[in-house]
C-alpha cells in the first residue's frame, strides 16, 4: 500500500513496522505529531511525559527492560534530556532505543536553531539522519537494528521541512519482535565510577571502532556517481534540494548515517570527484570533520550558518545565478503576527497588569502566553526556554531589589510548562525567599502545540481518563502560603485586577492561579458557540480603550468600532473594560 | 518538469485541509507529489502557506522566490504578501477577502488600499473571486475553502479527478452536500 505522509506519520508507521512497544515524548514544534500518530496503534504504549527528561528516562528504562523504545522532542528539548542521554549512551540498550530530535533550521516555531547533529559526537551516540517520508519509515527500522546490533542508543535527528513535507510512502508489515529477556548486569546498568570507567573505555576501543566501519558499508551512506566534476556531500533536507538543483548532472554522497561519520568514504568520494561542496543546514558539522581530514572542500564559506537551505540559495551560492523578474507591488504589506485568539483566557491578566506596566517585570515563558509580549498589551520582558518564566524572575526579582528598582516581578507559565518545569523553579522560589509573583495560566491544555492532554487535563494520550494534578494543592504543597495564592477568573476583570494588586504588595513568594479552558477546545467552541458581543454605537465615544485589549475580534473602520460576531465568544473582557458601558452581551451558554 | 502551488492564508481559514485534498488527488492521478507547510503559531491568527510540488519526480518540497506557477490566496493581502514567489507569467488566484491582522486592528498599521487594482495592473494572470459570497449563498460561509479548491481545479486543469471523493473523505458527512455544491461553484466559475 502506498499513501501521502508526513514525515512524522511515517516515523510513527515506522515505529509500528519496528515492533516497537513503548513511546514517549514532550510536544514541541514540529516533533508533537509523531506521538499523536504512535498513539493510534493499540500496540504501542504511548504517553505524553511531563518533560523531555522524563520521556528519555521512560524511554531508557523500557529498553533496558527490554522493549523497543521510542522517545520524541523538538531540538530544544534534546537539552533538558541531555542528562540521561549522555549516561544511557555508556550504558547502552537492551531492546532497540531511538532518540528523535525534531530540529528547526530558520525557526518557524522555535526561540533558536541550534544543530543537534553536534549532540551526537559529543553524546558518543550513533545518529541517522533521513531526507524524506519514505526514509523516516525505513530509517527508523534501521535505527532499531543499529541500537540493538551496536547496544547504543540513536540519534534520529529531522528536520521542519522533513518532519512536515508529505511524501510517498509504500508501507510493511508490522514486525513482532516482542520483549527481550532482562538479566540484571549491574556492570552495564549501574553508572558509578568503576562501571563508568570501564564502559567509556569499551565504547572508545571496541563499539565506536564498530559503528565507524558500519558508517563507512551501511546502506544508509550512498555515493551517487555520475559526472565527476562536482561532488556534493550532503544530509537530510539539502539532499532534496542538491537533487532539485542539479538532478542526475553531478555525483552525491548522501550521509544517512551521520555518527560516526564515514571517513574512508568521504576519502573515496572526494579523490574520485574535482571539486567537492559540502551542503547542510546550520552548522559545518561534517564539513570541520572532512576539512580536519586534508581534505580541500567548499562550504560555509558560501552557504550561511543561519537559517534553511533551498534550491535557490544553492543556486546562487553555486551558479551565481541570481533571481531577475519578479513582481514588485507599490503597496505598504501590513505585517501578520500571531496574536492571542479571540476569547483567549489570557487576554484578562495581561490588560490588568499592563495597567501597572511601569511597576513591574514581566519574566514570560514558552507558550500562547508568549504572546502577551506583543503590542497592544506588551506584556513581556523576556522569554528563553520552558520554565524560565519562573526561575528567570528569582534572580531578576534580587537584583531590582539590591538595585532598590522598586518594580515587582510577574512570571507567567502555563499549566503544561508548569508540570514541565515550572513546578521546580516555584520549589525554588519558595525556599530562597522570592518576593516574585507567578502566575499559573491554567488553560486545561498544551494549547500552542495544538492541543495536547497533560497532567491536569484529567485525560491521557489517547483519550482516557487519568489521575488529574491539582495545581492548586502541587502549589500549597510546595509551600506558598494560602493567603498568597489567588485562584481567579481571568474572564472576571475585577478578579483580575484585584489578584494584581494583592501580587504587587505581596512580600513572600505569591501565587496567581488563572482557571479558563482555551477558547479553541471544542466542547468550549460548542458551549460558546452562542455567546457573543455587540458594540453599542449610539453609547460609543470611540474612546478606543477595547482596541488596547488587542482582541482580534474588534477593530475600527471609518471611525467606528465594530464586532466580528462570528469571531467572539462573549468573554466579555471588552465589555467590562469599555468606560461607557458601549459593549453589551448576548446569547446563552449551550449546555 | 515539476508544478509547483503556493496556498496562503490566515490561520483558520482551511487552507491546510485543501491542500491535503489536492495532495491526494494529485497521488492518485500518478503524480510524484511533495507538500509542504508550516503552520507553526497559525491556529493564532498568523499567516499559513502550503507548498504542493507535483509531477514525474519532485526532490525538494520547498518554493521560493519567483517558482510558483499558480499562488492560491485565501486573503487579498497575503496575496500582496507572498507575489514576489510566484514565476514571471504565473497564474494568481485571489479570493476578495478582507482580514485585519492585529497590527491594523489595533491601529498600529494600515490595510493596504487598493490592493486587487495593484495586482491586477502588476500581474499577468489573476484570477479573482468573492468566496465569502458564493459560501453565504449556500448557506455555509466555512466552506469558502472548497469553493476555492474548485477554481485551483479548473485553473490547473485537473478537473478528471475524482475530486468529489476527496472531499467527503476530509470532510464529516454532515457537511457533505454543501460542500460539494460549493466545489462545483468554484469550478464552473
Amino acid at each position: 500500500m502506498k499513501k501521502l505522509l508526513t514525515g512524522n506519520e511515517a516515523i510513527a508507521r515506522g515505529a509500528y513496522e519496528a515492533g516497537c512497544l513503548v513511546a514517549a515524548a514532550y510536544p514541541g514544534t514540529p516533533s508533537t505529531e509523531i506521538l499523536e500518530n504512535i498513539s493510534q496503534y493499540e500496540e504501542i504504549y504511548s504517553e505524553w511525559s511531563t518533560n523531555e527528561k522524563v520521556a528519555l528516562e521512560v524511554g531508557a528504562g523500557a529498553s533496558i527492560a527490554g522493549a523497543r523504545s521510542l522517545v520524541a522532542m523538538k531540538h530544544v528539548g534534546l537539552n533538558v534530556a541531555a542528562d540521561p542521554l549522555f549516561t544511557i549512551a555508556y550504558e547502552g540498550v537492551n531492546g532497540g532505543l531511538v532518540v528523535i530530535t525534531a530540529d528547526e533550521p530558520g525557526m518557524h516555531s522555535s526561540q533558536n536553531e541550534q544543530d543537534n547533529r553536534l549532540f551526537a559526537p559529543h553524546a558518543k551516540v550513533a545518529m541517522v539522519e533521513p531526507s524524506d517520508s519514505q526514509e523516516c519509515k525505513d530509517f527508523i527500522k534501521h535505527a532499531f537494528e543499529i541500537s540493538e546490533t551496536y547496544d547504543t542508543p540513536v540519534l534520529f535527528k529531522v528536520t521542519t521541512r522533513v518532519c512536515h513535507s508529505k511524501g510517498v510512502v509504500e508501507f510493511g508489515e508490522r514486525n513482532e519482535v516482542g520483549i527481550k529477556e532482562y538479566v540484571k548486569d549491574p556492570k552495564k546498568y549501574i553508572m558509578v565510577p568503576a562501571n563508568s570507567k570501564a564502559k567509556h573505555i569499551e565504547m572508545e576501543t571496541d563499539r565506536i571502532p564498530r559503528l565507524r566501519e558500519y558508517s563507512n558499508n551501511s546502506p544508509l551512506n550512498k555515493i551517487e556517481w555520475n559526472d565527476r566534476k562536482i561532488g556534493i556531500i550532503t544530509s537530510g533536507a539539502s539532499y532534496l534540494h542538491a537533487k532539485e538543483v542539479f538532478g542526475d548532472t553531478v555525483s552525491y554522497l548522501k550521509v544517512g548515517f551521520s555518527w560516526p561519520l564515514p571517513d574512508k568514504l568521504f576519502r573515496e568520494f572526494a579523490d574520485a570527484v574535482d571539486k567537492l561542496y559540502i551542503i547542510e543546514e546550520n552548522e559545518p558539522y561534517m564539513e570541520q570533520y572532512i576539512k580536519a581530514m586534508g581534505i580541500d572542500c567548499i562550504g560555509k564559506e558560501i552557504f550561511s550558518v543561519c537559517g534553511e537551505i533551498n534550491p535557490q540559495i544553492i543556486r546562487k551560492a553555486m551558479l551565481g545565478e541570481e533571481i531577475e523578474e519578479l513582481y514588485n507591488l507599490e503597496l505598504e504589506v501590513s505585517s501578520r503576527p500571531p496574536a492571542l485568539c479571540a476569547g483567549c483566557p489570557h487576554r484578562g491578566i495581561f490588560y490588568a497588569l499592563s495597567k501597572h506596566k511601569n511597576k513591574v517585570v514581566v519574566t514570560s515563558d514558552i507558550g500562547c502566553y508568549t504572546l502577551g509580549a506583543m503590542p497592544p498589551l506588551g506584556m513581556g520582558d523576556t522569554v528563553i526556554c520552558m520554565g524560565a518564566g519562573i526561575t528567570a524572575g528569582i534572580g531578576f526579582d534580587k537584583v531590582n531589589q539590591m538595585a532598590d528598582r522598586n518594580k515587582k516581578v510577574f512570571g507567567f507559565v502555563g499549566d503544561s510548562t508548569f508540570f514541565h518545569s515550572g513546578m521546580t523553579g516555584l520549589v525554588n522560589a519558595v525556599y530562597n525567599k522570592s518576593n516574585m509573583v507567578v502566575v499559573i495560566l491554567d488553560n486545561r491544555i498544551t494549547a500552542m502545540t495544538g492541543h495536547q492532554e497533560n497532567p491536569g487535563t484529567g485525560k491521557s494520550i489517547s483519550g482516557v481518563e487519568a489521575p488529574q494534578i491539582d495545581i492548586e494543592n502541587l502549589v500549597k504543597a510546595i509551600g506558598v502560603k494560602e493567603e498568597n495564592i489567588r485562584v481567579i477568573d481571568p474572564y472576571d476583570m475585577d478578579s483580575n485586577a484585584n489578584a494584581v494588586k494583592d501580587g504587587l504588595e505581596a512580600t513572600e513568594p505569591f501565587v496567581i492561579i488563572t482557571k479558563q479552558p482555551c477558547a479553541l477546545i471544542k466542547d468550549v467552541q460548542r458551549r460558546r458557540a452562542n455567546l457573543y458581543c455587540q458594540v453599542n454605537q449610539e453609547k460609543c465615544r470611540k474612546c478606543k480603550t477595547c482596541l488596547r485589549i488587542g482582541c482580534p475580534a474588534i477593530s475600527m473602520k471609518d471611525n467606528v468600532v465594530s464586532m466580528d460576531t462570528s469571531m467572539c465568544n462573549g468573554c466579555t473582557v471588552c465589555l467590562q473594560v469599555c468606560p461607557f458601558n458601549a459593549i453589551e452581551s448576548f446569547g446563552e451558554e449551550v449546555m | 518538469m515539476a508544478k509547483s502551488l503556493l496556498l496562503v492564508g490566515v490561520g483558520g481559514q482551511g487552507t491546510i485541509l485543501v491542500s491535503k485534498i489536492l495532495s491526494e488527488g494529485l497521488l492518485e492521478e500518478g503524480y510524484d507529489v511533495k507538500m509542504s507547510e508550516i503552520h507553526g503559531m497559525a491556529q493564532r491568527g498568523g499567516s499559513v502557506t502550503t507548498q504542493i510540488r507535483f509531477g514525474d519526480k519532485v526532490y525538494s518540497p520547498t518554493i521560493n522566490l519567483g517558482e510558483a506557477d499558480v499562488l492560491v490566496s485565501f486573503e487579498k493581502l497575503e496575496a500582496a504578501r507572498y507575489v514576489p514567489l510566484l514565476k514571471k507569467g504565473g497564474t494568481l488566484i485571489v479570493n476578495e477577502e478582507e482580514m485585519w491582522p492585529l497590527p491594523v486592528l489595533a491601529g498600529f498599521e494600515k490595510y493596504p488600499e487598493g490592493i486587487m487594482e495593484e495586482l491586477k495592473n502588476k500581474l499577468d494572470n489573476v484570477m479573482s473571486i468573492n468566496a465569502r459570497t458564493i459560501a453565504e449563498e449556500l448557506g455555509e460561509p466555512r466552506s469558502q475553502n472548497i469553493v476555492m479548491l474548485g477554481l485551483i481545479v479548473k485553473a490547473l486543469g485537473l478537473e478528471a479527478i475524482d475530486w468529489k471523493s476527496k472531499i467527503k473523505k476530509f470532510l464529516p458527512e454532515r457537511v457533505h452536500e454543501v460542500n460539494l455544491k460549493a466545489f462545483e461553484r468554484g469550478i464552473s466559475l
